[in-house]
This record gives C-alpha cells, structure tokens and sequence, in this order.
C-alpha cells in the first residue's frame, strides 16, 4: 500500500503545552544525543492529539528532535498506525484480518464496516464521524474476532455485537470495552481451568479497567485527561518526568529520612539562581526546591549524604531526582562559575 | 497437567491483586535483592542449568545469550532490551503477562539486567497494545516507588533504571535488530549480522534482546531452582509455557502449561475440545503464522515441544495453536498468512519485497482454483528462493506456511483447480 503525504495539510501543527510537556519528558527517556529513539512516541502523541500525522506535525517534530524531516517522514510513512489522511471525527475502526480472527469470522465484521462505515477502507463515511480499514494482528487472538477503536479493544465480537458498538459510538456513547462473550480476559469461556485459587478482586480485565477509569476511548488527546480520584494516573501521559512517580493527593507528613539541610527563607539580594541549569531540573522542579528554601546553587554543592536523602524524600512527583541526576555534582560545578 | 502451585503466571487472567501487594503476596519481589548477590555468573549458570529456551520463537537458549555479553565493559554501556513487540498471528501471551502479572517482568528485567552487567532496561511494547501500555507504566512507577528499581534496586546494591519505549504497528520489529533500529528512532530495517548485538547493539552498545516470558520466567527459576524449572517437560525442552489456543476450540484460551503436553490434552483440558469433536480437526498451527501447519492426522499423537514439532517439520514457534476445523478453507487460511507477509515484509531485501508479493497472488489464483497444476510446483519453487536469501527470517516465515500447506494438501489445491477447469466438484472437495 503506497503511504504517501495527504494532499490537503493543515498550515501550522503545535502540541498543546501538556503535551509538550509530556514530549520534552519522553526526549529525556533516552541516552544524551540519542534523542531522535522518541520520534516514535511523538508522532504518535501528534496523532491522538490530532487524529492523524500531518506535515506540519512531522516538521514540528523533526525541529524537537533535531533530525532532518526526511528522516520523521521515513518513520510516518514506514509504521502503519500513522495515518496520514484525516480519519473519522468519533472513530478510526481497526478490524483484525488476520487468520485467527478470519477463521472466527472477521470477514463479518468488515462487512458490517463496510455497510456502516465506509464502501472502503480509510474512506470517511457520509458524515464524516466514521473510518475503518482492516489491519494485521492485533495480539488477541484468543480473544477473536476483535477490533481496535481509538485506545480499545473490543473482543470476542459477532456481527451484532459489532453493529451495536458502533452505533453506540454513532450516539455518541463509548460502549464498554472487552469480551462480548462475557469473559473477563483470555480465560476458557466455559470457566477456569487453572488458577482457581486466584480469583476475585477484579470485575474486568486490566485494559477495560482503565478504559473505564479514563473515558479515553476515542477521545483526541490533550495531555491534561485527569480524572479526579486517588487512583494511580497512567504513565502514558506523565507530565513532568520521564519516570514520574503520580501519588493522587500530596503525602501529608514528609518522609523522615535524612537530614533536612539548611534551608534560606528567600534568595540572597532577592536574586535567585536560575536552578533550571541543572539538568534535570525543569521549571516544575525549580518551584518545588524554591518552596522547599533551596534557591542557590552553592547551596546544593554543600548537601551531604544526608541531606541528599532528606531532599530525595522530598520532592513530591520528583522523589530521588537528586541522586539520579546528580544535582550535587553538578551544582558544584555552577556555583564555581 | 501442571498445578496451579507450578504454575509462574499465577494472574495471567488479572482476577487477583494486580498492585505490587498483590504481586508480593502471591511470591514475586520475595528476595530479589539476595538473588542478585549471588553473583552473575551464578545467575547465568542457573538460567543455563535450568534449560530455559527463549520464548519468542526461535527457542535459543536463554543463558547461552546472555553469556555472550561482555564479562568486562570497555566504557559502553550493556543494555538489556525485552521484546514485547507481540505480532505473530495467533500469539496473545505477552500481553496477559504485562497487564496482569506485569510485576513478573520487571523483576525479571532487573535480575536479567543485573546478569549481563546493564543498568538500563528498555521494554519495547507494540503500538497497539496501549492499555497494556499504561498498566505496564503503572507497575513500573509502583516500583520506583517501593525502590525496587532505581538506584540500589531492591536492595541489591544494582542501580537500574527501566524504561518503556513502543512501536506504531510494525511487525517486523519483532526481529532483533529491526527492533533496535526502531528503539533507536529510523524504519524498522533488520541489520546484518554480525556484528551480533551482544557486540554492537542498541546505540552500538552491548545489547541483549530476550521476548517477555523469557525474562518473566527467570525469578521464578532463581527462587525455585533450576532442577524444578527442568522436571517439566522433555529433555532439552524444560520448563513450564503459556500457550495461546485460537480458531475452532470451543473455548479458546490462553493458559500456562508445561512443556511436552499432548495437543490433544491441551486441547481438551482446557479449550472445551475441537469444535465439532476430535475427529473434526482439519490441521493445526502449532506455534504462530511463521510455522508450517500439521494436518489433522498427525494432530493425533503431537507433542507441544520443540524437538517433537521440529521433526514434523514444523515448530514450537511462540506456542500460539491455531485450531482449523473441517469447515475451513485451509488454503485460504495460509492465503491470509501470505498477504500478512507481504503486508509486513520492511522492502529491504528483493527476494522477501518481491516474493511476498508474488507468492500472495498465485496464493490468491490458488484460493479462487484460477491456476494451472504447474503452479503449485513454481510456488514451492520460489518459496525455496526466497527462504534463506533474506537478511532476517521474515522471507523464510513466509515460505514455511506455504510449504506446509503444499506439503499437506496438495490434493485440496489440486481437486480445487480441477473442480473450476470441469466446472464440477471432486469426490474429495465435496465431502
């Protein structure tokens, strides 16, 4: 299948800043200079953010990461989950072709897309809420026949299930994601045959737990989906850090290890240093230290083992950042300047 | 059969405790600080006592593998890569593994990490598995948090950071060093070897790949033993294996077993049987697309291992069984496969580029019984062209299907292209 640029691009492409922020974080996943290993997950942000991969967006992408355009172009045209036409406003339906799910009837299920939908594949329907196209494996075999919509999988589908998730979609409803047979994962459907002992707990499997938690099916994302609660938010939006550690509320009382250095209850002279110079450190992190007294970098250099421990305690969302970055070190080396 | 107290994955359907409380309570994370100090020859000698073979497909043995990474640095890195790229058709175990019993496989990256002198860990997870994705994230963090990865990770004096990179839909970035190509941010084009990656890997550091379940697996064995990991299943086939059973089974599964079981038993135990009864089996898949099918007559006596599938020619593969009843259209069940492959080959090499193709549309001629008797044998002929000439097994796991299912029923081809030349159907194609 030829997968060429869209004739018609939009002018300009610019992630929202909470998804800029989620960008600049995953860049920091990868080895100094290696930058260029998160083109995959940032195209792919550009599209939740816009439904497909535009040239704008592989422009502003390859000036992230510092590669020539040519090479993102190369990385949107070669990985068949980039789109690069304009899908369905509601939904891009991905239907599992593949032998597993043929034998169990997936051929079905593009008939009811092709019916619903589209006559074609990545052809928008009438009213333009709606794509689909057949894909390759889609990794739930034992769960066939299946299809992906937006971040869902809906298994153990029969052409009726199938037609009613999508006119639920077509309300404006997200149907619950998962088995249609009423399995709760990949278990025998005729009841368990192994870890008996191991149940309870759980309703519904880890995936339709979180599509459940989130609401995030088909949404286009913008980086701030936060659902209030206590729960765990998903890495796969982190907002600050690369390995952000999300506890929902603040821990009321600091954590008692270590020895809280000396703390200045404002800058000296009223000016403080611009701490954002220590790599790792972001804006975020700066308030954080600032609130925390901290506002020169001869103050870092000074900290002790101890005092490293006290602050990696700490910083809330940031715990351990100190150590792992070695702030000490390169304070040391600012504060000399 | 195995019990349940055998069994590593004790949630791969996620009804327990999915946290890392959970994890703990059902003996994960139990010591893991006092298995790393035992040293990393250690470690590697358990992993090669226990006869682990590797679990995504090609079945090499996992302490062999990582015994070739460099015993002294020379100032590179090591870096250990896990696999979770899951694409073959058929296989669907990762990611029970990574949603529901994710804690297996992080201990399992820091131990394995630890064993071939790496102190970074990158999962490579497939594009489309995003729930999986973010629960996989959540374990991860829930970890940092309880100082199980990190610095001095769980106590073992290791530092060890773990970090979660994935695809956008391609298949062949389940190949080792297509893989690494992706993780570092071109096309996923596999790359000659050598230089192997336990050389010259990821970033042009030694780099070890290893599938998801080979890595989930190893804690268990450190903390059980190698003699209790080898006491299942054959000689040189050990240990215990989540097969994935899809098609015609009245309840397909995805279910922890040992190694050597009977198909049958597999089957029957714990798929409801073949749809239709035994006798109603046409052939099997025994392990993912890139295998040849057995027919239903050898299905009789099939042992799940390696050695027992490799001399019928076919292979364990990743364990993923397709069951096809007598219902199926076989040919066009491999035709499928074929447009899979076509639709997956990179383009790098001609004869994959070229043949893919080439072999889905005679596939296609022999579906509709549009071609001439001859073409089976210029079919088989070209597969043999193709198989061996690539760079990466892509082009042979194209050719295999097809080989198998010439090999097994021709006659169907045959009868297929006669009934459409008489315009009338066969004894055998109409029964």
């Amino acid at each position: 299948m030829l997968r060429r640029l869209h004739p018609e691009q939009p002018d300009s492409f610019a992630f929202t800043p909470a998804n800029q922020a989620w960008a600049e974080a995953q860049m920091t996943k990868y080895p100094e200079g290696r930058q260029a290993s998160a083109v995959i997950p940032l195209l792919w942000r550009a599209q939740e953010q816009e439904g497909w991969v535009t040239k704008p967006a592989i422009e502003a992408i390859a000036g992230m990461l510092c590669l020539a355009s040519i090479r993102v172009l190369e990385v949107a045209s070669f990985y068949f989950m980039f789109q690069l036409r304009p899908v369905g406003s509601v939904a891009h339906v991905q239907v599992c072709g593949t032998t597993s799910c043929m034998i169990c009837g997936a051929e079905d299920l593009i008939a009811v897309c092709k019916d619903k939908i589209a006559p074609g594949a990545h052809e928008l329907s009438a009213d333009g809420k709606f794509s689909w196209e057949e894909v390759e494996c889609l990794g739930a075999c034992a769960n066939a026949p299946m299809a992906q919509i937006g971040k869902d999988y809906y298994e153990d589908l029969t052409a009726e299930s199938f037609a009613e998730i999508l006119d639920g979609f077509a309300r404006g409803e997200v149907p619950t994601p998962g088995s249609r047979k009423g399995r709760s994962a990949s278990e025998p459907a005729g009841g368990l045959t192994s870890l008996t002992g191991f149940v309870g707990g759980h309703q519904a499997n880890a995936s339709v737990e979180l599509a459940q938690l989130w609401g995030d099916t088909a949404l286009r994302i913008q980086g701030d989906e936060q659902p209030g609660g206590a729960i765990r938010k998903p890495a796969a939006k982190p907002k600050a850090s690369a390995k952000p550690k999300k506890k929902a509320p603040p821990a009321a009382e600091p954590a008692q290890d270590g020895v809280r250095p000396t703390t200045l209850e404002a800058a000296r002279d009223g000016v403080a240093d611009d701490l954002k110079r220590i790599k790792g450190v972001g804006p975020k992190l700066e308030k954080l230290l600032n609130s925390l007294g901290f506002y020169h970098f001869d103050q870092i250099a000074t900290w002790t083992e101890a005092e490293i421990a006290w602050v990696d305690q700490n910083l809330e969302g940031f715990k351990g950042r100190v150590s792992r970055d070695n702030w000490v070190e390169q304070a040391r080396a600012l504060s000399g300047e | 059969m195995l019990d349940d107290k055998d069994r590593i994955f004790t949630n791969l359907y996620g009804m327990h405790d999915r946290s890392l409380a959970g994890a703990r309570a059902r003996g994960h994370w139990d010591g893991t600080g006092d298995l790393i100090k035992q040293g990393r020859d250690v470690i590697v000698e358990k992993v090669k006592a226990s006869g682990l073979r590797g679990r995504g497909g090609a079945g090499f043995p996992t302490g062999l593998k990582w015994s070739f990474m460099p015993k002294e640095s020379d100032g590179r890195p090591a870096y250990l890569v896990v696999n979770a790229d899951e694409s073959e058709p058929g296989t669907c175990k990762d990611r029970e593994i990574m949603r529901h019993d994710p804690h297996t496989l992080i201990e399992g990256c820091l131990i394995a990490s630890f064993a071939m002198g790496a102190h970074a860990c990158y999962i490579y997870i497939r594009g489309e598995y995003i729930r999986e994705r973010e629960t996989l994230q959540a374990a991860i963090d829930e970890c940092y948090d309880a100082g199980l990865v990190g610095k001095n990770a769980a106590k073992s004096g290791w530092d060890f950071d773990l970090y979660l990179h994935h695809g956008a839909g391609a298949y062949i970035c389940g190949e080792e060093t297509a893989l690494l190509e992706s993780l570092e941010g071109r096309k996923g084009m596999p790359r000659l070897k050598p230089p192997f990656p336990a050389g010259v890997g990821l970033y042009g550091c030694p780099t070890t790949v290893n599938n998801v379940e080979s890595i989930a697996v190893v804690p268990t064995i450190l903390r059980r033993g190698a003699d209790w990991f080898s006491s299942f299943g054959r000689p040189n086939n050990a240990g215990t294996k989540i097969f994935g059973i899809s098609g015609h089974v009245n309840h397909p599964c995805v279910v922890e077993e040992e190694m050597s079981i009977s198909l049958r038993e597999l089957l029957d135990r714990h798929c409801g049987g073949v749809r239709g009864g035994w006798d109603n089996i046409k052939a099997v898949i025994p392990g993912g697309s890139s295998v040849p099918c057995l027919p239903g007559t050898l299905c009789d006596d099939a042992i799940m291992d390696f050695d027992w599938l490799r001399e019928q020619r076919s292979g364990l593969g990743t364990a993923a069984v397709i069951v096809m009843d007598q219902s199926t259209d076989i040919i066009k069940a491999i035709w499928r496969l074929s447009k899979f492959y076509k639709h997956e080959s990179c383009g790098q090499c001609t004869p994959c580029r070229e043949g893919t193709g080439w072999m889905m549309r005679v596939m296609d001629r022999l579906v509709k019984g549009d071609a001439e008797p001859e073409e089976i044998d210029m079919l088989l002929d070209v597969t043999k062209q193709v198989e061996g000439h690539t760079i990466c097994a892509l082009g042979d796991a194209a050719a295999w299907p097809i080989q198998g299912l010439i090999r097994h029923f021709r006659d169907e081809i045959e009868d297929r292209i006669k009934a459409k030349r008489t315009g009338r159907m066969s004894a055998v194609a109409a029964e």
